[in-house]
């Protein structure tokens, strides 16, 4: 490839649309992820809440799907789903529950004891008092976990690509396909600009839905 | 708001009544041989053995004792934090184990240890978590917030929209003594309220509890390990040992004078004859007489007065009354009249409120051994000395004092300056000052 810029302005600047469409897409993918693993996390979390003994087991199962390789986890799929966006989302949402859980589960714990008994002792329900202060309280470390899982998931959306679901992923694979690194080294760069900029996002959110820790510091 | 199942009674005293001036009274708390035991797998505060004592309705009594002696467990069983082993406990006559712990808890006002206040709201919201339980609308609530917070000494302007985290200690322990009181409930529980500030914060804390407590006359419940705090925020003090028993239960003043055991004796420290010079307070001294003679007036009167007086000085006053200072009897002339010159020497001024701890102490300071007790207006009453005070405590005129049930509405003045109704008139007839 010694004759050839790393990068071909050129055709950059031509495929700007079909850029922006991939970048789009692989964000779509990584939302969808990311929302249904938040949600069924919240789901498994809030049992966990109800009775501790569920930790272990549901944790378990959590961890065993987060080690299996995600070729692996794309190639087990695919005879039952087919090469099609539920079999990339489930494989996607599977390596969030891990992440998500662990974090849902160390937020709630790291409420202080006495603003439970506060809680308790001025007579909210359990459901009042988990609305109303244990989530607040554990919020940015919900949130600390809902970054990690997001720059997770833009990482292995990618992947995704192999199965046909398009994103910067199958950008990516064009490029090693006809040996044009353009396309490669454009993907993995907007990949990593895209997981920064969810990063960032969701940082400014926990600020915004914690002034009492902002002003603290201030 | 779901508020079905709660207790007929304690709906109606749940109910807020505004405005401020008609607050809920207390109710009594009667513990009837409540015993909390833990197994090997609970873990809990500390267990309490047959614990039976009654509070009266508007009192404070103080659950004091060293760690592992039961005191929170106990406390905590009133709201049903934790649920005895056996035994009952009563509000106002009705047992509280077959009423809904929900609608009980938000019945009862609770303060614990570093107030507990929550750092994700502000100031404001803090305090009407209750009323928010009960399903007040915002516009009660936030004038139900800005009178609490006046109440306790935070300007509602300044202080509703802030977070926890931007206050100061003492200011955190105001707001968690307002959302106590929220709901105006008969009842409160204080789980050490005043332990996270320095002793300075911490008595001005306790001075304006007490005063609050005046207007109050909630029936508190009180946690502490700190004995002189239970001596003085206490009309009762319950000492517990360790194992949750119930070492002694009474006024402070009868447990300082006569502990039952080695244990109370030992915990009440060695001092306790002093700390119950701190229960007392002059104006339940008797006074000694004073011959006083007004600047300007005659001379040979005067003279004539204070020698047949068993005291050797004269007390010279300006024309209110107010002290100038002292003349000795043998220089007075026998002609003429008095002169601000003639005063030799002065006494410290005590107010009728001093503790008998503070008055001692400015007499033993003074070159006078004995102190001007004077009325809020600056008027001599009579004198107080060492021995009068030594005298009042073998006398045990300080138990009396501490153990007397003062009708609430006697200290609803809430600058505080009111005179007692049993003041010591007999004392200013004596001292002839008008004559």
């Amino acid at each position: 490839m010694g004759d050839r810029p790393l990068v071909d302005w050129e055709w950059v600047f031509a495929h700007l649309d079909d850029l922006w469409a991939a970048t789009y897409q692989h964000l779509q993918l990584t939302i969808i992820a990311v929302v249904v693993g938040l949600a069924i996390s919240a789901a498994v979390s809030l049992l966990i809440y109800r009775d501790r003994r569920f930790y272990g087991p549901l944790t378990g199962v959590a961890g065993f799907l987060y080690t299996i390789p995600s070729l692996a986890l794309f190639a087990l799929l695919v005879p039952l789903t087919g090469l099609s966006i539920l079999t990339a989302e489930i494989a996607l949402v599977s390596y969030t529950l891990l992440i998500l859980i662990r974090n849902i589960m160390a937020g709630l714990d790291g409420v202080p004891l006495e603003m439970r008994e506060a809680a308790d002792g001025m007579g909210f329900t359990p459901w009042q008092r988990l609305a109303r202060v244990d989530l607040p309280l554990a919020l940015p470390v919900i949130v600390a976990g809902l970054r990690i899982a997001t720059v997770t998931i833009i990482g292995l959306v990618t992947v995704a690509g192999l199965i046909g679901q398009g994103g910067l992923g199958a950008l990516m694979i064009r490029g090693f396909s006809r040996s044009f690194p353009t396309q490669i080294y454009l993907g993995a760069f907007l990949t990593v600009a895209l997981a920064l900029a969810a990063d960032a996002a969701l940082l400014l959110l926990q600020r915004a839905m914690t002034p009492w820790l902002r002003r603290a510091s201030s | 708001m779901a508020l079905s199942g709660i207790a007929p009674s304690l709906h109606a005293r749940v109910g807020y009544r505004s405005p401020m001036s008609k607050p809920a009274r207390g109710a009594t708390v009667e513990f009837q041989q409540v015993t909390k035991h833990y197994d090997r797998r609970e873990k809990g505060p500390g267990a309490v053995n047959d614990l039976s004592l009654t509070v009266p309705t508007g009192k404070i009594c103080v659950l004091v004792g060293p760690s592992g002696c039961g005191k929170t467990t106990s406390l905590k069983m009133v709201n049903r934090l934790i649920e005895p082993t056996s035994g009952r406990i009563l509000i106002d006559g009705q047992d509280i184990g077959g009423q809904d712990p929900i609608a009980l808890r938000r019945g009862i006002g609770y303060v614990i240890q570093q107030t507990g206040l929550f750092p994700h709201q502000k100031v404001g919201e803090n305090v009407a978590v209750v009323p928010r339980l009960l399903g007040w609308d915002k516009k009660r609530r936030r004038e139900r917030t800005d009178e609490l917070l006046s109440l306790v000494g935070l300007d509602p302007g300044r202080y509703r929209d802030r977070y926890p985290s931007q206050l100061s200690g003492g200011e955190r322990q105001r707001v968690g003594v307002a959302r106590a009181l929220a709901v105006d409930p008969p009842v409160m529980l204080m789980d050490e309220p005043f332990g996270a500030v320095d002793p300075i914060v911490r008595e001005r804390l306790q001075n304006e509890f007490l005063r609050l407590q005046e207007q109050l006359a909630k029936t508190i419940l009180f946690v502490t390990h700190d004995i002189d705090e239970a001596i003085k925020m206490g009309d009762l003090v319950a000492v517990m040992q360790r194992g949750g028993i119930l070492a002694q239960f009474g006024p402070p003043d009868e447990i300082l004078a006569n502990p039952v055991s080695d244990f109370v004796a030992r915990f009440v420290g060695a001092d306790r004859g002093l700390k119950r010079l701190s229960l007392a307070r002059v104006r339940d001294l008797e006074l000694l007489p004073v011959v006083t003679a007004r600047e300007g007036a005659d001379a040979a009167d005067a003279r004539a007065r204070a020698r047949a007086a068993p005291f050797q000085y004269l007390l010279l006053v300006d024309a209110s009354d107010r002290p100038i200072g002292w003349v000795d009897q043998d220089s007075i002339p026998s002609a003429g009249l008095l002169t601000e010159e003639m005063a030799i020497a002065m006494s410290p001024l005590l107010d009728r409120r001093a503790t008998l701890k503070d008055a001692l102490s400015m007499i033993i300071d003074a070159e006078v051994v004995a102190g001007i007790v004077v009325d809020h207006e600056g008027r001599a009453l009579g004198l107080v000395t060492a021995d009068t005070i030594g005298a009042a405590m073998r006398d045990g005129i300080v138990t009396e004092a501490a153990t007397r049930n003062e009708p609430p509405d006697e200290a609803s003045d809430p600058d505080g300056e009111t005179d007692d109704p049993d003041g010591e008139t007999a004392t200013i007839d004596r001292l002839g000052a008008g004559g």
